[in-house]
């Protein structure tokens, strides 16, 4: 065996490890605590939370591909929330009431365009102005928070379309529309980050930038695409969440961001760049969501699972210290 | 002299840029609107600034020293509410000094982490935001925490009194950034806290403790935290678990509106304090000139990133990033 194989099948493996772990302490605790008869792996319950997953999974893959170029986006809950205001919103404008339920695609168009305009927005202050992209984003996060609030105040903004509700409620081979979604999403990234000169050039440009932009990478409009890809998953994961709800609270979306970089981070994406796969990306948001089910199944209240996740995420990070400290020239202080 | 070349204007406009702007607001606001320089409008301004101030004294070691403090938000929740429910178990005298002891203690499990561990401080405060949220939840049992004998306590001077015609919450603040400003500038821990942030390993090699130093840095940042839950808790005598809530990232954006950087080894205080002030400035001119209070999110968006762009091209001599 090569040296290192050990530390890095250990690292690769280690989320879903831990999704395992988690998936038995749930369903022995659940026998002595949860008041509900069903056991926890029940077949049900597992796609309930593929389900449930969709909305920061989807975002998720987005963030995957922004931090392995070694950026990250803040903004992405904002995003989140004027896309889903575009959809709900447009569906009511007397130009598009000639369409019947032609406006659905269009609503859709409309709010992914929107997405990626944003994230792309984003991505151009970061090619061209060179600011970091976390205060970049930092930024935006507020700005577009604002936009949020110049469509309705602090009023919600509701609209229920029956047909989009249906597509929404829908099951095909026993995944719902939003579950479909995510494993969508998350194989077109897979195979952008593995199988493309785009992913590989994502590697390169968050491993050492410098020597990217010798290599002949156009780093700026890479960055940008990426930014704009990211918009375009929130925008999606916003399309794919209120097509089912019909209401959004300007409100919504916060925090997003952060659950879906402690998603990304527990699956191995390293915040420096250079490092990181969708489907440990994947995982991460498994285990984060199997964590909320899992504690709420037991009986824990929120509050448990803020403190929890918290706790494995700067356990994550001292565990893949352990695991990454050999072999490297560490200097002693 | 009679013709100053574009790159000495550049390197003016760099060096007071955040000052220069911070002038043209205020005559922008005040043409706008006479009452946006009266006394007691300002006094309003930087009495609400207070909370938010005090928390950017602090986060500002913990950036000049190379790191993030994204945790100060739910701290802040946290020490309001520990303060307000020992207020009415064990006396305000007792309850202060045991919420102080336990913020710092926050503090220093993130400096241990951060510092001594030499982990991300990123993804550590992001996990600590989240870890602490629960806390405070736990704590609280989730319920709003109130002092039960509003009237009759003097607890509510730290955010409610007056001292010479000025509120105490202002005057902490200055005392407090006269204090720090002074540690951060004239002491030798300051010159560390510059050194670690600037070159890491240079200032490892010339012997300061890099470890330690930025461990100090975070317990600086709890010891305002707590001091800004104090205020918090003082002004309101009663609190929801929520209430510093996004608090971090607008403590941040006071700090690099400031024009710290956030790789480490620049930024002042005085900075700071001009930071805090022009995105409380703004805000209230805004709402004096009667736009919408979200208004101020998108000008602050704008800001943010021009300040920040402005500084770095006129580091490097040009406006445009030289990313191909």
């Amino acid at each position: 065996m090569k040296p290192g194989t050990l530390s890095k099948s250990l690292k690769s493996g280690a989320i879903w490890g831990f999704i395992v772990l988690e998936l038995i302490f749930f369903s022995i605790a659940g026998e002595f605590l949860s008041l509900s008869d069903k056991a926890f792996m029940d077949w049900e319950n597992m796609l309930l939370l593929l389900k449930q997953s969709a909305p920061i999974g989807i975002i998720a893959m987005g963030m995957t591909i922004v931090m392995v170029n070694g950026n990250i986006d803040l903004s992405v809950g904002a995003t989140f929330a004027i896309a889903a205001i575009v959809l709900l919103d447009s569906m009511t404008w007397p130009i598009f009431a000639g369409l019947g339920d032609w406006v659905i695609p269009v609503a859709w168009l409309l709010a992914l365009a929107v997405g990626a305009m944003l994230g792309a927005l984003n991505g151009f202050i970061v090619w061209k102005t060179g600011v970091d992209a976390f205060i970049v984003t930092l930024g935006s996060m507020l700005g577009y928070r604002g936009i949020v609030f110049m469509f309705n105040g602090e009023q919600p903004t509701s609209h229920l379309n029956w047909t989009l509700v249906d597509f929404a409620e829908a099951e095909f081979l026993g995944l719902a529309t939003a579950s479909w979604f995510l494993l969508g999403v998350t194989l077109v990234i897979w195979f952008v980050m593995a199988k493309t000169v785009h992913g590989r050039n994502a590697y390169a440009i968050g491993d050492n930038r410098e020597a990217a932009v010798n290599a002949g990478i156009r780093v700026g409009p890479h960055m940008m695409i990426n930014f704009a890809i990211i918009g375009f998953l929130a925008a999606l994961s916003a399309v794919v969440f209120y097509s089912e709800s019909g209401s959004v609270n300007p409100n919504d979306g916060q925090l997003y961001e952060l659950w879906v970089i402690t998603a990304v981070v527990l699956g191995g994406t390293k915040i420096t760049g250079g490092a990181g796969s969708v489907i440990g990306t994947f995982g991460g948001v498994i285990a984060i969501q199997l964590l909320r089910k899992g504690l709420g199944h037991i009986g824990a209240d929120t509050s448990t699972v803020n403190l929890v996740i918290g706790l494995i995420l700067i356990a994550v990070l001292i565990l893949d210290r352990q695991l990454n400290v050999k072999g490297k020239e560490e200097l002693k202080v | 002299m009679a013709t100053l070349t574009k790159q000495q204007i550049g390197s003016v406009l760099a060096k007071q840029g955040i000052l220069i702007a911070f002038v043209v607001f205020i005559i922008a606001f005040t043409i706008a609107n006479p009452r946006f320089l009266s006394p007691d409008n300002i006094l309003s301004v930087v009495r609400s600034s207070a909370i938010l101030g005090v928390m950017a004294l602090g986060v500002t070691f913990v950036v000049i020293s190379g790191n993030l403090d994204l945790s100060v938000g739910s701290m802040m929740s946290f020490s309001t509410i520990v303060v307000l429910d020992l207020h009415d178990k064990i006396g305000p005298a007792m309850a202060i000094p045991v919420m102080f002891a336990m913020t710092i203690a926050l503090g220093a499990l993130i400096g241990f982490l951060v510092g001594y561990l030499k982990l991300n401080s990123l993804i550590v405060t992001l996990g600590m935001l989240s870890a602490i949220h629960g806390l405070t939840l736990t704590y609280s049992g989730g319920q709003n925490m109130d002092i039960a004998d509003k009237e009759g306590t003097w607890f509510s001077v730290f955010g409610q009194g007056t001292a010479m015609g000025i509120p105490v919450p202002i005057l902490i603040f200055v005392a407090l950034a006269a204090l720090l400003g002074l540690v951060l500038s004239k002491t030798a821990f300051g010159r560390k806290v510059y050194a670690v942030g600037g070159n890491g390993t240079a200032a490892t090699f010339s012997g300061i403790r890099r470890a330690r130093t930025v461990f100090l840095c975070y317990i600086m940042s709890a010891t305002c935290v707590a001091t800004a839950g104090l205020i918090q808790a003082s002004r309101s005598l009663g609190s929801q678990n929520t209430v510093g809530q996004g608090l971090e990232l607008e403590v941040l954006a006071a700090v690099i509106l400031g024009g710290a950087s956030l790789l480490g080894g620049s930024g002042t205080i005085f900075k700071t304090v001009i930071g805090v002030l022009i995105l409380g400035f703004i805000q209230n001119g805004l709402l004096l000139m009667g736009l919408q209070f979200y208004v101020q999110f998108i000008v602050t968006w704008v800001i943010i990133i021009l300040a920040v762009w402005l500084d770095i091209a006129a580091k490097r001599g040009k406006l445009w990033s030289p990313i191909a």
